[in-house]
């Protein structure tokens, strides 16, 4: 016997596929974004820095909003994408794109951390021996960073797991394609009579926010014992 | 032939002088914080000089009248430095390989292996090495990259007495195996005996002798450095 309603099961699976979408598809960028902070100084770094950070202080639904301007049906992208069959609002891609960009800033954050806690004279030493910058970064800098890297996933995850507010703004909640397990959540709520769904979900959101929680801990306890032994 | 002509700056520190040294191995001897690493970073292209002109056996690394300034990468330099810097995360074996031409064959692998003794800790990380294992895997590492110089800084520093006459002996077994061009940065008489051939000596950025082996091993034993009998 299922613990899950149908409905729930869908919504969890949702979320899965949501999330997972959305880590994966923003992880790219986020490394590049991070290894400019940690590496180079450019003009305007304070405000670029800014900028990444903006989906973590602006309210969820402004952001929802945003990406609403932007991609839905009539926005200066969205129109094209739907030119083009691709349309995002209202879809399970777009709830997608939402869990990216809230979840980008935390990516960003760790892997910053990550990338400046490496030792610059290792990249050296790489460089005397014939690396060039990729190599470099992806035989030293990635390999050593690989931890905060991970604990930078498992948050990011977290967040974009639990993500509400810009989600049910920009593709609202659409049965099967947009109501992710916090939407969910939130329509069990304000159902009489949902209480119990409303609980196995919270359940299941905190076990899944615990379990990203305790990677993440764990990821950077050891990466710091290790410094500490080095 | 080692054509230096530095002027470069850190902070309050400056740096300049110019040398000419047919040594095959030239050694930069002076006290702690005179220049010497600043010189050897120069070299490796690690360092951006303010003006002057690098060059090795005619192969010119840096020339700021012709904007000349070959990256790091590209300038073939073996380089060992005082902490080694071996990576961390990979294997003896694979922090050997790592500056590897593409086209160098097993032999040349298995001939450094051989001349340093390494083949028993080829599977160990950094980690599990001892200070003069490790050294030995960055000299390794540094000659397996066929560079036309080797750069060594301090290649005995920090290590205890048993390790120092360890990597010595390897390092004369370098010199005498292979005909390259070396500069060695030390504090060390005996290192500089055991090594160069010719010693720069500097003392706070500027160049105040440059001296046959035979000139600094009489000055030094004048100075009754007791250290200097195990040099030989």
């Amino acid at each position: 016997m299922s613990l899950l309603t149908p409905a729930e099961t869908i919504a969890l699976a949702l979320s899965f596929k949501v999330s997972l979408v959305g880590v994966v598809c923003s992880l790219p960028v986020a490394i590049g974004c991070a290894w400019l902070l940690a590496r180079k100084r450019f003009f305007g770094k304070p405000l670029f820095e800014g900028l990444l950070l903006l989906p973590l202080i602006l309210p969820p639904v402004v952001t929802g909003y945003v990406l609403l301007i932007v991609f839905g049906h009539h926005g200066a992208i969205g129109r094209w994408l739907d030119a083009a069959g691709l349309s995002i609002a209202f879809r399970w891609t777009g709830a997608a794109l939402a869990a990216a960009v809230m979840a980008f800033p935390l990516l960003v954050v760790a892997l910053r951390n990550a990338f400046e806690s490496v030792d610059r004279r290792l990249e050296n030493a790489a460089a005397t021996l014939g690396a060039g910058a990729w190599r470099i970064f992806f035989s030293v800098t990635l390999p050593l960073s690989l931890r905060g890297l991970v604990a930078g996933l498992a948050l990011a995850f977290a967040r974009a797991f639990g993500e509400f507010g810009a989600t049910i703004t920009f593709v609202s909640s659409i049965p099967g394609q947009t109501r992710t397990l916090p939407i969910a959540l939130y329509e069990l709520i304000s159902t009489p009579g949902g209480e119990g769904g409303a609980l196995r979900l919270t359940l299941v959101a905190v076990i899944v926010a615990l379990l990203a929680g305790l990677i993440a801990a764990l990821m950077l306890l050891r990466g710091g014992a290790r410094e500490v032994e080095a | 032939m080692i054509d230096l002509d530095l002027a470069l700056q850190r902070g309050e520190f400056s740096l300049e002088f110019a040398l000419a040294s047919p040594a095959r191995a030239l050694a930069l001897f002076g006290p702690s914080g005179c220049g010497k690493t600043s010189t050897l970073l120069a070299i490796a292209g690690l360092l951006r000089p303010r003006r002057g002109h690098i060059a090795i056996n005619d192969h010119v690394l840096f020339d700021s009248r012709t904007g000349a300034d070959l990256a790091t990468a590209r300038r073939d330099l073996g380089v060992v430095f005082q902490d080694a810097r071996l990576f961390p995360h990979l294997t003896a074996r694979e922090n050997l390989r790592y500056g590897m031409p593409r086209n160098a064959t097993v032999q040349a692998f298995d001939d450094v292996v051989q001349l340093l003794q390494l083949s028993a800790l080829l599977k160990r990380k950094p980690g599990q090495l001892s200070g003069g294992q490790i050294r030995r895997v960055a000299i390794g590492r540094a000659l397996l990259r066929r560079p036309h110089a080797l750069l060594l800084d301090e290649p005995l520093a920090n290590l205890h007495r048993e390790a120092r006459v360890e990597v010595l002996e390897h390092l004369r077994g370098l010199k005498r195996e292979f005909a390259l061009t070396t500069i060695l940065v030390s504090h060390q008489p005996d290192e500089v005996i055991a090594l160069a051939d010719q010693v720069a000596r500097i003392e706070d950025g500027r160049l105040v002798a440059l001296e046959g082996i035979e000139s600094f091993r009489a000055s030094a034993k004048s100075l009754n450095a007791p250290h200097l009998r195990a040099a030989g």
